[in-house]
């Protein structure tokens, strides 16, 4: 019951506490409007490429930009405890790790499919994109799978920022290697063939496929597969965060660096 | 000549402090060569006339400004923040000529950004750089450098009274880069946005540096690039005098 309280309860509530940019001050421009200006960006910047439609950067864009929350939100929830000071007293509490560290992802989650989703119908309403109606379930449950999959990623940055002092470059330059690696605003088959052969292992990349698929009007069952691919992703890298985590807070204790970066 | 030590000194003790941040020195630099890859992707993978030395050069100018919108937002806060607001601004230099310095500081970062783009491009995707007016385009980097700096200033003095002043800057950064032609004619633009773009120096700075590349005359647009810089530097320094004046009024420097 403990567990459960503590992944619920607890996530929540260490999500409110020390992702700062919940402050509306810092969420709309950041969060809200900026991945709308990233959208217009590359829908004109491909436009005067010549290259690929409106709905191409509207739908990449808009699932990419989730990397954003995903990735700041997860490295503050755990380098903001060492900030604060708090980082000794959670490592040395009995807590257990798997609700401690999930729970504060779950929100995590949930912000991320909001950006995602407010990003991707700002888009289609600004530059007039046309989504058949029966596609918006189906593109939401991409959006959702994405969010989770880049959460993955996040734990993975959070775990690293345990040991690297900045963080915010860190995820900066996660997301801009998203931003090229993933078919965001490339399409894969314009890349050079070992950066396709990287795109297929990250987040992202296959859930932009099959949303980019349904707004094109293709059947959800046609897209399953792709879907099952882009979480299995994700749960690998929720797996390899989480170790990673455990590796650092034993090396912490270790080597008396907790404090340290 | 008090003056133009004070600044010179201001830009150069601000310039050796940001080189030594990773955020605004190292990440500064590193993070617009990623939108400038995918930039030369997307134009190399395109059927469009403009070539991959027009997005090279419009990539590298993203990057000065992505050196200056987020961090001068909350230059001023910077110092709030360190506790030497109150210091400088007490000090009998007035307080505009010791920001405006910090800003330049933070554009001229951006040269370094420029020339990594430039070489980037180079040496990954074999984007020959034949300068058609050298000595115009050598005097078109420090001329758009100040007027990203001064429109950095003006940043930082407007933003002051927003905790959160580096979220508004940063998400200024896009729409400079969609809105003053970067990567986009401003011909593809609906037209109530041209005029905003002509009112902003990176406009006048990306055309003067591409002229002066390709072939043109980019003496207009440097013009322009420094009328409009005045023109920051004095709203800047009227909003300056402003707020500061209105802080010393209700005791709030220091709070944020």
């Amino acid at each position: 019951m403990s567990s459960v309280r503590l992944f619920f309860v607890g996530g929540l509530t260490s999500y409110r506490a020390l992702f700062y940019w919940l402050s509306p001050t810092i969420y709309i421009p950041s969060l809200l409007i900026a991945p709308v200006f990233q959208i217009l960006l590359f829908a004109y910047i491909g436009r005067s490429a010549g290259l690929a439609s409106d709905k191409f950067y509207v739908t990449g864009n808009a699932l990419q930009y989730a990397a954003i929350p995903c990735l700041f939100a997860m490295s503050q929830l755990v380098s903001g405890e060492r900030f604060q000071n708090t980082l000794s007293a959670i490592l040395v509490s009995p807590a257990n790790r798997i609700p401690l560290f999930f729970g504060r992802a779950l929100p995590v989650m949930g912000n991320a499919a909001f950006v995602s989703a407010f990003s991707f119908t700002a888009g289609c309403l600004i530059l007039g994109v046309h989504v058949p109606a029966g596609s918006i379930p189906g593109i939401a449950v991409v959006i959702a799978v994405a969010a989770l999959s880049c959460t993955g990623l996040g734990l993975i940055n959070a775990a690293v920022s345990l040991r690297v002092r900045e963080n915010a470059v860190l995820s900066n330059v996660i997301f801009g290697f998203l931003l090229i690696f993933t078919g965001a605003n490339v399409p894969l088959a314009s890349l050079p063939g070992w950066m396709s052969a990287v795109s297929g292992g990250l987040p992202f990349t296959h859930a932009i496929k099959a949303g980019r698929r349904l707004a094109d009007g293709a059947a959800f069952g046609s897209v399953t597969g792709l879907l099952a691919t882009e979480l299995a992703i994700g749960l690998a890298f929720l797996v390899v965060g989480y170790a990673l985590l455990r590796f650092f807070e034993w090396q912490g204790r270790k080597h008396a660096t907790l404090e340290r970066a | 000549m008090r003056t133009l030590r004070l600044l010179a000194l201001g830009w150069l003790f601000h310039f050796k402090m940001i080189m030594r941040s990773a955020f605004d020195g190292v990440g500064q630099v590193i993070y617009p060569l990623f939108f400038a890859t995918v930039a030369f992707f997307v134009f190399r993978a395109g059927d469009s006339p403009r070539t991959l030395l027009y997005a090279s050069l419009g990539a590298a100018v993203m990057g000065m400004w992505s050196a200056t919108s987020t961090t001068a937002g909350s230059a001023m806060q910077r110092e709030r923040w360190q506790g030497t607001l109150e210091a400088l601004v007490a000090t009998p230099a007035p307080f505009s000529l010791i920001l405006l310095p910090v800003t330049i500081a933070m554009a001229t970062i951006g040269i370094y950004s420029l020339v990594a783009t430039l070489l980037w491009g180079r040496f990954l995707f074999g984007i020959q750089l034949h300068v058609v007016h050298p000595l115009l385009f050598a005097a078109a980097i420090p001329v758009t450098v100040l007027s990203f700096g001064a429109l950095g200033f003006l940043f930082a003095v407007c933003f002051v009274r927003f905790r959160a002043a580096w979220a508004l800057g940063n998400m200024f950064e896009y729409p400079v880069w969609l809105v003053c032609g970067f990567l986009v004619p401003l011909s593809f633009f609906p037209s109530w946005v041209p005029p905003i773009s002509w009112a902003l120096a990176p406009t006048w700075g990306m055309n003067a540096i591409r002229q002066a590349a390709l072939g043109g005359g980019p003496l207009d647009d440097l013009g322009m690039c420094l009328l409009l810089g005045a023109a920051y530097i004095t709203l800047g320094i009227i909003v300056t005098d402003r707020v500061l004046d209105s802080a010393r009024k209700r005791a709030a420097l220091s709070l944020t």
